[in-house]
């Protein structure tokens, strides 16, 4: 099947097989390889990324279903050699340690401020409950995100967006 | 430049690690594509023990994109054995181990054939025309009946015991007979703790990619061990060693768990090198769950010997080890490094120990986080809690009693061990204070007393582990089959930049950071002005990589013994250039400085003059790079308080952690940021075995949870917030006075979360529960009479 999606900014069109995953698309027909698999069951959320500004665990989406649709990966956040203000706080608050669980735990994180973007811990905990990590215990991600909050405060003050969408 | 820069030892330096893994720029070894590179799939038993009759593979010869697929058979001439190095006995019964099974399978999940495609999808759908005939034989799986050899795992050994290895403090000379304290004792507390069997989850799945083109055979891996596995894929396949090249890119967590020499690796390499192509294997998550290496898995009878006031007099451990089908790396020496650690912190004077490996029908043990340690701490620490109900005596006022004290180091223990150092009083009485020991105690006797159906339990956990793995002369007297030493070299380049080789090989421990912190205060260079090289044996050759807490306690050791090379080397360049004798330099802040001037020059500056080499004293080779092998003269001995509190539901049996407070002494701390994320995850894995997780096997010897749908690896919601503190006894063993981290959360908390559970509901009359203290099992625990809840099935939600 022909199919064609934006991903990082980009359009690809491609001829795929129907049972082809979009993570598996990915990371072999686009190169895309920041976001990985870790899994076969859709539990660990590591290979989480945007399909049309929300999240979605890209093992659990066929590459068909994501034509005419847009894709954020990992590897599309920091443009223009800026970090997204998630990717810095992950690195301050030392929220990553093997860093294989990083990229879907960045954009699992973003999709929960941008659907609350004043969570408490408990709120994230449970935001991020679909992503596994085996390094951190996940306090420092919970930090992470909770820094992440209001770093997109304070950003989104500084700019004024009037829709938590411009998170995404 | 100031007269004294800041250290950078102890800076809580974000990591330089960070950058590539927060953008996705990351080299995982499943992102490798090379030229003309073949996919590999593998086909596995599904039965636990079986003979192989018959195997037809000519379907999947000709499925699409299929170019090769291969059975154990024709692989068998050159397949050799997987390595085991450590022969604990003279006797040890070491069973031969194929990558793929020949006539025989041994475990479910046992690779039996694998097929080379062109694309990974095609190669999986390939695996649907391999047709192998089985007979079932008899299968073992329960370990004590093992032991008992009621069946046989391999009928020409005749009994499943591969080994029995003993210690005993009498005949060590290092204490007394435990008999005679058993004879003598006031008290005794008798128990027998399960081990459950545990897997090593680490996030990255495993993959290997193999090119047999070029002069090196070229493996990357996702290993924790990229030195030990080209020596060990040489010896096993017979490759001359200088042909083979191991790559650890970057590599998504091990635990021990990529701490092997794995059939998957050997199997890429053989049939890369059937196709001269290259070839890559990754693993799914059912795979990795099914066939790479658990953890744990050991039944402990402990007898504690104690007078009733209160001082413990000796301890008798007898082991059942579950080895699984095969003695993989260092299978069957992890209980024996727990041998010399059940004696904990304490110095009681009598300890025998032994241990009976046992062969199952189950996928190898081998190393998972504190190898052998966790298990002798949650021995000793949960004895130590069931001798205070015994007397009725507070946990902590008992253990206090009983440790060795802060004057008393160093100290030779009744296992032979010398502790060099530690203050346990000053751990503990931080930890009360953090935990507010006091109230909680308060509130748990007024819940008691009105009967509240959510009882709080405290479980306290005093721990010390044995870590900086190790004096190579004390593996030598175990029989292990290596050294413990580790390697470093340190390159001073022309502008002044520094690149540091490390033999320890990370997989996201922070190495990069914490080696440049250190490199900078020792050769007074930026931080950002070095780079640190690691885990590639043709830029880093030689090593021991990166297991048992030993990076920064014997690797970054290593370091500073280089830079302290370079800095000799360089000193007659520096006196050369200043016209001046060797004995008038200082070097301080980067600077060799003439004694009570400021005439100085920089590292940078000699590394400069000394690259150009057009004015150099006569007979100095211009090269001022360094290396250093650093051997360990002992171990080091982090220890640390961990407290707990839980409060169990006793109407559904639900365990809610409502409060962890750790206090740690590791020594000194070179990132403090990097120490609080390693106990954190410590915490959160010894956690997870408390509550949590289970390898569990049907009757058939499938493991029944081989998926993240129903092993449950904690998630945020699972686990608490952590209060951790530290105090700080450095080691007196090395010159950067650090024990190690990586391993301390882990061995901590398990018997800290157990203890706590337990101590909630023992006035209901619960002596024990089995871990993991799943709610089925603390309810049965509350409402079985007192009986141990034991049971077949895993944890639940």
């Amino acid at each position: 099947m022909r199919i064609s999606v934006t991903v990082d900014g980009t359009t690809y069109t491609d001829d795929v097989e129907p049972r082809l995953l979009l993570v598996h698309y990915l990371r072999e027909r686009l190169g895309k390889v920041g976001t990985v698999i870790g899994c076969d069951t859709s539990n660990c959320g590591a290979c989480t990324v945007h399909l049309n500004g929300y999240s979605v665990k890209s093992c659990s989406v066929l590459a068909v279903q994501a034509d005419g649709g847009d894709v954020t990966t990992i590897e599309g956040l920091s443009r223009d050699g800026t970090l997204h203000p998630v990717q810095e706080a992950f690195r301050d608050n030392h929220a990553l340690q093997c860093g294989f669980c990083t990229p879907g735990m960045i954009m699992q994180s973003i999709d929960l401020l941008a659907e609350d973007p004043h969570p408490d811990e408990h709120t994230v905990r449970h935001g991020l409950e679909g992503n596994l990590c085996r390094c951190t215990g996940y306090q420092n991600i919970v930090s992470a995100v909770l820094d992440a909050a209001q770093r997109l405060e304070a950003k989104q003050a500084a700019t004024q967006p009037d829709s938590a969408e411009a998170v995404r | 430049m100031t007269a004294t820069a800041e250290p950078e030892i102890g800076k809580a330096r974000v990591r330089k690690e960070d950058e590539h893994l927060i953008t996705g720029r990351t080299r995982w070894t499943d992102n490798i594509v090379l030229p003309g590179m073949q996919h590999l799939a593998i086909l596995r038993s599904p039965l636990a023990h079986a003979r192989i009759t018959g195997i037809d593979v000519s379907a999947a010869r000709s499925m699409p994109g299929v170019v090769a697929v291969f059975t154990g058979a024709d692989l068998a001439a050159e397949q050799g054995s997987l390595p085991n190095a450590w022969q604990i006995t003279e006797d040890m019964k070491a069973p031969a181990a194929p990558s793929l099974a020949v006539d025989t399978v041994n475990f479910a999940g046992e690779a039996v054939a694998v097929v080379a495609a062109r694309t990974a999808y095609e190669a999986q759908d390939a695996l649907e025309g391999i047709d192998v005939d089985y007979d079932d034989l008899p299968v073992v799986l329960d370990l004590a009946a093992a032991a008992a050899d009621e069946e046989v795992v391999y009928p020409e050994l005749g009994t499943n015991v591969s080994a029995v290895w003993t210690f005993d403090s009498a005949e060590a000379g290092t204490g007394g007979d435990v008999e005679a304290a058993i004879r003598d004792a006031e008290v005794l507390v008798q128990r027998t703790f399960r081990q459950q069997r545990l897997i090593p989850a680490f996030m990255e799945p495993r993959s290997v990619v193999v090119d047999p083109t070029g002069p090196q055979l070229t493996v990357w891996s996702a290993t924790q061990i990229p030195h030990i596995l080209r020596l060990m894929l040489a010896m096993t396949l017979e490759i001359p060693e200088h042909k083979v090249r191991v790559i650890a890119p970057d590599v998504g967590g091990g635990f021990g768990g990529k701490l092997q020499v794995t059939p998957e690796e050997v199997i890429a390499l053989l049939v890369a090198r059937r196709l001269g192509k290259p070839v890559k294997y990754t693993e799914s998550r059912s795979e990795s769950m099914l066939a790479a290496h658990h953890g744990r898995d050991q039944i402990q009878k402990l007898t504690l010997a104690a007078r009733r006031d209160g001082t413990v007099t000796g301890m008798k451990v007898e082991l059942l080890a579950d080895m699984g089908a095969y003695l993989r790396l260092v299978t069957s020496g992890i209980p024996i490094l727990g041998a010399f650690m059940f004696n904990g912190i304490y110095k009681f004077g009598a300890y025998h120990f032994t241990c009976t490996n046992v062969f199952t029908n189950k996928v190898p043990t081998d190393a998972y986080r504190g190898a052998g340690r966790p298990e002798a701490t949650f021995a000793i620490e949960r004895m130590m809690d069931e001798l205070a109900a015994e007397l009725s005596r507070d946990p902590l006022e008992l253990r206090a009693q009983n440790w060795i004290t802060h004057d008393e180091f160093p100290f030779d223990t009744v296992a032979g061990l010398t502790y060099d150092s530690g203050n346990y009083e000053a751990a503990t009485e931080k930890a009360r204070e953090l935990f507010d020991y006091a109230g909680l105690r308060r509130e748990q006797a007024e819940r008691r007393d009105r009967n509240d159906p959510v009882q709080l339990g405290i479980g306290v956990s005093t721990f010390t582990e044995m870590c900086g793995l190790a004096p190579s002369r004390v593996l030598g007297s175990l029989s292990y089959g290596a050294g413990g030493w580790e390697h470093a070299a340190i390159r001073m380049l022309p502008t002044g930049k520094v690149e540091v080789v490390t033999g320890s090989s990370p997989h996201g421990q922070g190495h990069e950071t914490a080696w440049s912190q250190i490199v900078a205060d020792q050769l007074g260079v930026p931080f950002e002005d070095v780079e640190v090289i690691h885990g590639d044996t043709q830029s880093s050759p030689r090593g021991l990589d990166t297991y048992g807490s030993r990076s920064l306690a014997v690797g970054a050791v290593a370091v500073v013994k280089a830079a302290e090379k370079v800095i000799a080397k360089a000193k007659p360049f520096a006196a050369h250039m200043m016209e001046c004798a060797e004995d008038d330099l200082e070097f301080t802040d980067g600077r060799f400085r003439v004694t009570g001037t400021e005439k100085a020059v920089t590292l940078a500056e000699v590394a400069l003059a000394v690259f150009a080499a057009h004015d150099l004293p006569d007979g100095l080779e211009p090269n001022l790079d360094s290396e250093a092998t650093y051997d360990p003269e002992n171990f080091s001995f982090p220890h640390g308080t961990h407290l707990c509190a839980t409060e169990v539901d006793t109407e559904t049996g639900q365990v809610h952690i409502r409060s962890y407070v750790c206090v740690d002494d590791i020594g000194h701390v070179v990132n403090p940021l990097i120490v609080d994320g390693q106990v954190h995850g410590g915490l959160a894995q010894g956690i997870a075995q408390a509550l949590y997780e289970e390898a569990v096997h049907d009757e058939s010897g499938t493991l029944i949870n081989a998926s993240f749908s129903e092993y449950l690896l904690p998630s945020a919601v699972d686990l608490p917030k952590f209060v951790t503190g530290r105090t700080e006894t450095p080691a007196t063993t090395n010159p950067l006075g650090v024990k190690g981290v990586g391993e301390a959360g882990t061995i901590a908390s398990t018997p800290a979360v157990v203890n706590a559970v337990i101590d909630a509901v023992r006035h209901l009359g619960v002596k024990d529960i089995e871990m993991p203290c799943s709610p089925m099992r603390v309810w049965q625990a509350i409402h079985g009479a007192g009986r141990p809840a034991t049971s077949d099935q895993g944890a639940a939600r």
